[in-house]
């Protein structure tokens, strides 16, 4: 995986990613990933490629459980969000939609915005190709990466008919 | 090595023995959804090609965020939870019902459950001795769909808070307090295990506030211990559930509640909390007194105990919205309803009201709104350019007196 970080703070909240005034009007992917990140940067959405990175601080996705947060970052085809850490309800949601969300103790340090990247996933590591600089993260624990790569829980149930974690005694 | 709330809990349900950092899959009890996230789930589980919710009982479908809807859009999205509660022959309690939390508190909640909700929220059903905790919509399908859920049974962080409450000072200043203290990641992944002298010759109503706001410091759940005081809620015996004298704590935090003066968290964060006395005297545009937090009948008694025979500032509007018909009915006949009225109050109808900024009480550029709800991030209640500071229900009804941020002490 290769592309473009946009770096966010600590504590970026769920309201941000998407405000709640929109979220309650309709599930449609298109109309709601236009206002993504509106509250810090309008043109987010206008800006943003697919197979960009997210790279952010601590706390990511704190708030609301709305898990339209992770799936507007998704539908703009963002490849992976690094943080040092999630709020727990989204780092779940991430998980569950297909999205990875991997926990970096330095991507933070090691990457501004506009910076290249390079991920390595079964290495736990990415390259900094603008500055030459690598930072780590931690792999996601094997049976949530499973519905990760399935694409999310949902064709993850379509393709095994069962969830993974029944399999956990 | 003794066990925690959240292990004792997990334990009781799975039958054995388990420990923090453990990974589980556990039967959940109940269900939650609501407008925000239930319609969601429901396509997801239809996406899935599930065709059965695991138990009818167990499911339960709440229109509260937007209610009555305010658009073609949402109306859309109601229309689509109803239509899947009556396939479904599970429960669905329509606009004006209530918040899902009261009444899950009110009809539900019982200690021991497995409780998750698709609403951050969920975690104020600890305060019953129940695990709870907020979940997103794909994992809401999953668990209508197969009726259980994976968890990993989380650390914990002990909260004692020790001796008598003040006058003027209320839960909802002991909550945010612990944020200001705790922080908004402070306890992420984590139970906050609540004890101590305060929390025990506190209300249910109380109990839940705190409980409530444990997901503000990133937490997993809120639990207390069940007693008597949650046996004469629900009005029957309850079973003991007990956090072990030994048990491991991740962290402990001691809070002498005499020292504790009413808080407020200014905007744009949670945990960004300081006493009121600091930032007396801002202006005040709007006031809400209301939302899961602190829209109970302790709530709105403490609010009308300063409005009673006052009136509410020119030029300051204060949006009433009790938390289920249940607590407006025992409003009206208490005459609280007749006291916010006279007081020049707008009473709405049971809701979430303003808190998310979905519909009604939308902040313009530039306004400040003192808030009785849990969150007070940027853009949340409408403008970005808007200003939200959370406090309690006594500081809410004297800061809409005065039109500005007042101490209720003051008042009193």
């Amino acid at each position: 995986m290769k592309g473009r970080v946009w770096k966010f703070g600590d504590d970026i909240n769920t309201d941000i990613i998407i405000s709640g005034k929109y979220k309650f009007k309709t599930l449609d992917m298109d109309e709601l990933s236009k206002h993504a990140m509106e509250a810090l940067d309008p043109d987010f959405s206008k800006k943003v490629k697919a197979g960009d990175f997210i790279v952010a601080g601590k706390n990511f996705g704190c708030g609301s459980s709305r898990e339209q947060a992770p799936l507007v970052l998704k539908h703009l085809e963002i490849s992976c969000i690094f943080a040092r850490s999630f709020a727990r309800i989204f780092y779940r949601n991430c998980i569950n939609i297909g999205l990875l969300a991997l926990e970096s103790p330095d991507a933070y340090s090691k990457v501004e915005t506009g910076d290249e990247i390079e991920v390595q996933l079964e290495r736990g590591e990415a390259k900094n190709l603008t500055r030459g600089t690598t930072f780590t993260f931690n792999p996601l624990p094997g049976f949530l990466l499973k519905v990760v790569e399935d694409g999310g829980l949902v064709e993850h149930y379509k393709k095994r008919g069962r969830f993974v974690w029944e399999d956990i005694a | 090595m003794g066990q925690t709330l959240a292990e004792k809990i997990f334990s009781r349900k799975l039958n054995r023995r388990v420990s923090a950092g453990e990974i589980v899959v556990s039967p959940v009890d109940l269900a939650m959804g609501q407008d925000g996230t239930a319609p969601l789930a429901i396509q997801a589980f239809r996406n899935m090609g599930a065709k059965k919710v695991f138990d009818s009982q167990k499911v339960v479908l709440v229109i509260d965020h937007v209610a009555p809807s305010t658009s073609e859009g949402t109306s859309k999205l109601h229309a689509l939870m109803r239509e899947f509660a009556r396939e479904q022959e599970c429960k669905l309690y329509d606009v004006g019902y209530g918040i899902c939390h009261q009444i899950l508190a009110e009809e539900y909640d019982r200690p021991g459950m497995i409780i998750v909700g698709a609403d951050s929220h969920s975690c104020m059903h600890g305060a019953f001795g129940a695990f709870a905790t907020g979940i997103g919509s794909t994992e809401l399908a999953a668990v209508m769909a197969s009726g259980k859920l994976w968890f990993r049974i989380p650390e914990s962080i002990k909260v004692t808070l020790d001796g008598q409450l003040p006058k003027g000072v209320t839960s909802k200043d002991l909550v945010l307090h612990l944020a200001g203290i705790l922080k908004a990641d402070g306890a992420n992944y984590m139970s906050l295990e609540f004890g101590g002298g305060a929390v025990k010759s506190m209300s249910m109503d109380s109990r839940l506030t705190i409980c409530n706001m444990a997901v503000e410091m990133g937490a997993k759940c809120g639990l207390m211990e069940p007693d008597r005081v949650t046996e004469e809620y629900l009005g029957e015996p309850v079973p003991t559930i007990s956090p072990d004298r030994d048990a491991e704590y991740k962290d402990e935090v001691q809070i002498e509640v005499e020292k504790v003066e009413p808080q407020v968290a200014k905007p744009h964060s949670v945990d960004n909390v300081c006493s009121v006395r600091e930032v007396e005297g801002i202006e005040v545009n709007q006031v809400f007194l209301g939302s899961c937090t602190n829209g109970r009948l302790e709530d709105l008694r403490a609010a009308a105990s300063i409005l009673k025979g006052r009136k509410v500032r020119e030029g300051v509007r204060m949006i009433v919205i009790p938390a289920s018909r249940r607590i407006f009915l025992s409003a009206l006949a208490e005459g609280l309803i007749e006291i916010f009225l006279k007081a020049g109050c707008v009473v709405g109808s049971p809701g979430c009201g303003p808190c998310m900024g979905g519909h009604i009480g939308i902040l313009g550029p530039g306004e400040v709104c003192v808030s009785t709800s849990n969150r007070n991030f940027l853009g949340r209640m409408g403008s970005e350019q808007a200003k939200i500071y959370l406090a309690s229900p006594l500081t809410a009804a004297a800061s809409a007196v005065t039109g500005k941020i007042t101490d209720p002490r003051e008042v009193l």
